[in-house]
């Protein structure tokens, strides 16, 4: 289960208000390679991984991403609770705000909504780890086009960090993956699923602790 | 059930107790007799998460002090389910 501490893993205070930002950032709440993707993604991988390494990684960063999804939807917060009714007319918001007012909720940058199609559980631990080091990667590129795009300090460190970590991430996911293939059989890692595929030399017989 | 396990359900029992006490304090922040409770089952709690920290593998990240082996990865799973 999970306990929720009331604190943002990096501080965010945005002082100015601005729509165009906040359309363009929301795309890391509940966009295709968004906060939301990542943690469920990851907490949902995790139980059809072999390995206790792994399962413990993906808890790990899970966890961590809900905490990411956590900081993006408050620098969104931020960034409209002080809008006027004109800004939000001029800077195009009145689309988003028809719907969810100055609410925060999970859409792309696009208005597309947040979709489970947007990640995957394979079952498979090569073909779910390979998944999650791109999906590290493509989260990575999209804070580098969010800070092309921004000037602010206050909303640049916040998103800097953030983008950090992705790279953090990767690297333990590859860390991961090589453990992964440590078990296997080297000269055809994909011979059998682990996590599916029964023999009888490695039927479970509960030695995992 | 082993003394392990005992120790798990007691402690999911305790923590029920906090979690339900939370709700209702969210609720009604000025019941000092809620509070009291709270603070109860607040300080037996984590005296039995530190116990079984100590004795078993790690709840938290909090508890997951190591020397040797880093206890938080090589511990069992909730999923897991026991022994099959």
């Amino acid at each position: 289960m999970w306990n929720y501490e009331k604190r943002l893993q990096f501080p965010v205070n945005i002082k100015e208000p601005n729509a165009k930002l906040a359309q363009v950032i929301i795309s890391q709440y509940g966009g295709p390679d968004g906060e939301m993707g990542a943690s469920m993604r990851y907490l949902s991988q995790r139980y059809s991984m072999p390995y206790r390494e792994v399962a413990g990684v993906l808890t790990d960063i899970g966890t961590e991403e809900l905490a990411h999804l956590e900081m993006v939807a408050t620098i969104v917060h931020q960034l409209t609770r002080d809008l006027s009714m004109e800004e939000i007319e001029k800077y195009g918001f009145d689309k988003y705000y028809v719907d969810h007012t100055i609410g925060v909720w999970p859409q792309a940058a696009g208005g597309v909504p947040f979709n489970a199609c947007e990640f995957q559980v394979k079952g498979d631990i090569i073909t779910d780890l390979t998944e999650d080091m791109a999906a590290e990667q493509k989260a990575r590129s999209t804070y580098d086009n969010i800070l092309r795009l921004i000037k602010e300090p206050d909303v640049c460190e916040p998103i800097k960090f953030l983008r950090a970590r992705e790279i953090v991430h990767f690297q333990r996911f590859g860390e991961a993956l090589r453990i992964t293939q440590d078990k296997l059989d080297s000269r055809n890692f994909y011979a059998f699923n682990p996590g599916f595929d029964r023999c009888e030399s490695c039927e479970c017989k509960c030695d995992k602790m | 059930m082993g003394n392990q396990e005992q120790m798990l359900h007691d402690i999911g029992v305790v923590d029920f107790v906090l979690v339900d006490l939370m709700l209702y304090l969210d609720t009604h922040p000025y019941d000092c007799k809620a509070m009291e409770y709270f603070n109860h089952y607040s300080r037996i709690k984590n005296q039995m998460s530190r116990e079984f920290s100590q004795k078993y593998y790690p709840l938290t990240k909090d508890m997951a002090e190591s020397n040797k082996e880093w206890r938080w990865g090589m511990a069992p799973l909730p999923w897991e389910g026991g022994c099959r």
